[in-house]
């Protein structure tokens, strides 16, 4: 954010076009180079999460899936909220294998596929 | 007999963001460096390369003849009036499309290096076939680009295409910059274009009312009025071209006084 910026912002100003180019420009082209449609992207989010469902309790409601592009490289990152225990342990589904126990300091299991 | 002859293909995805005026410069700017060189108009169905050589009344024949055996290519290449260094070819006639083939122009490029050290390709704008054919007789490419949304995702797509054909290097021009409008934040900064396409910069073009009075008359920029602010960057551009050393201006930081300062200022990353 730079000094016009928050200028803008206590002036209720619209804020400086350039930014609001960049930011259409950045969302529309990782759609560009996907070529992954909204509800493509939004089928594999349900379907990820099944998976990860399988072992562990995650909130179904909260992930997303969402393409981020930089230096040409664009990542599908799925971010997936784990539930817990009320003693602060990841709740693991029963039959998941007791070797599935993660690291409890991580909040999110993170994956990413790249592609070009 | 040129050897190792760069053959550099001109696109942008986008019409009308200035790669024939690109064209038509660094040709004329290599010319004047004394490298024999050709600029190759491959959008023939709207030609406009000759016009600003302003080489329009002088073209006989085009590389469809010099294909189809009914002219050499000495024929058909049209020597520019100042500087005989430079050669325009046109690709064919605006009657005729839908001859040309990809392996066609490979040919006509072949031919095209052994007399020449610079083969420049003037691409026809879009993705399609005339793309396509110019794509295919080159080895690295320059993209041209404006600083405006439609400009550059165009520009992403026909990176896209380049690095799948394998043409590289890919390098950019930035052309029509107002570094008024660049300083008020109210168009897409250098850094914002280079990040997205994540492409080196070749060089900058400054915006100049003179480009059109040169269009007007058929003489590029680089040809005479090598003073103004477009004619010193198409210059800056070619000389990078041929690896010399040139570092690129920082149009903000170029503007100077009371109103520049106060523009720097309110650039500031405060967070």
């Amino acid at each position: 954010m730079t000094l016009r910026d928050i200028i803008n912002k206590l002036l209720r100003r619209q804020p400086a076009s350039a930014s609001t180019a960049r930011e259409r420009l950045q969302l529309v082209l990782a759609h560009d180079r996907s070529d992954l449609s909204t509800e493509l992207l939004d089928q594999m989010r349900k379907e990820i999460l099944e998976v990860v469902a399988k072992y562990v309790e995650i909130d179904m409601d909260e992930g997303a899936v969402s393409l981020e592009t930089e230096d040409r490289m664009t990542a599908l990152v799925a971010n997936l909220p784990i539930k817990r225990t009320l003693n602060g342990k990841i709740k693991l589904i029963e039959h998941a294998s007791q070797e599935q126990e993660s690291d409890n300091s991580s909040e999110n299991t993170e994956q990413s596929i790249k592609n070009q | 007999m040129a050897t190792d002859t760069r053959v550099i293909l001109i696109c942008s995805g986008k019409g009308g963001v200035g790669k024939t005026t690109l064209t038509a410069n660094l040709g004329i700017s290599l010319a004047r460096q004394g490298l024999s060189t050709a600029v190759l108009d491959a959008d023939f169905g709207l030609r406009n390369l000759d016009l600003l050589l302003g080489l329009e009344n002088r073209i006989v024949y085009t590389a469809q003849e010099v294909l189809e055996e009914e002219c050499r290519l000495d024929q058909a290449l049209v020597k520019h009036k100042q500087e005989s260094n430079l050669s325009l070819l046109p690709a064919g006639n605006p009657r005729m499309l839908d001859w040309l083939k990809p392996d066609d122009m490979k040919r006509i490029v072949e031919m095209l290096k052994e007399q020449f050290d610079y083969v420049l390709i003037d691409c026809p704008a879009g993705v399609e076939d005339g793309f396509k054919n110019a794509m295919a007789a080159s080895q690295e490419a320059i993209i041209v680009t404006n600083p405006e949304v439609s400009a550059v995702r165009d520009a992403d797509r026909v990176i896209g295409l380049l690095n799948t054909n394998a043409i590289k290097p890919v390098q950019l021009v930035l052309n029509r910059v107002r570094p008024k409008m660049m300083a008020s934040q109210e168009m897409l900064s250098i850094d914002d274009v280079t990040d997205i396409l994540a492409l080196p910069l070749l060089g900058l073009v400054l915006e100049d009312e003179q480009v059109i009075v040169s269009t007007n008359r058929g003489e590029p920029l680089t040809l005479n009025s090598v003073n103004s602010p477009a004619a010193k960057c198409y210059l800056n551009i070619a000389k990078r071209l041929l690896g010399e050393d040139i570092p690129l201006i920082d149009p903000v930081e170029e503007s100077s006084g009371f109103g520049a300062k106060f523009r720097r200022l309110m650039q500031t990353k405060i967070f």
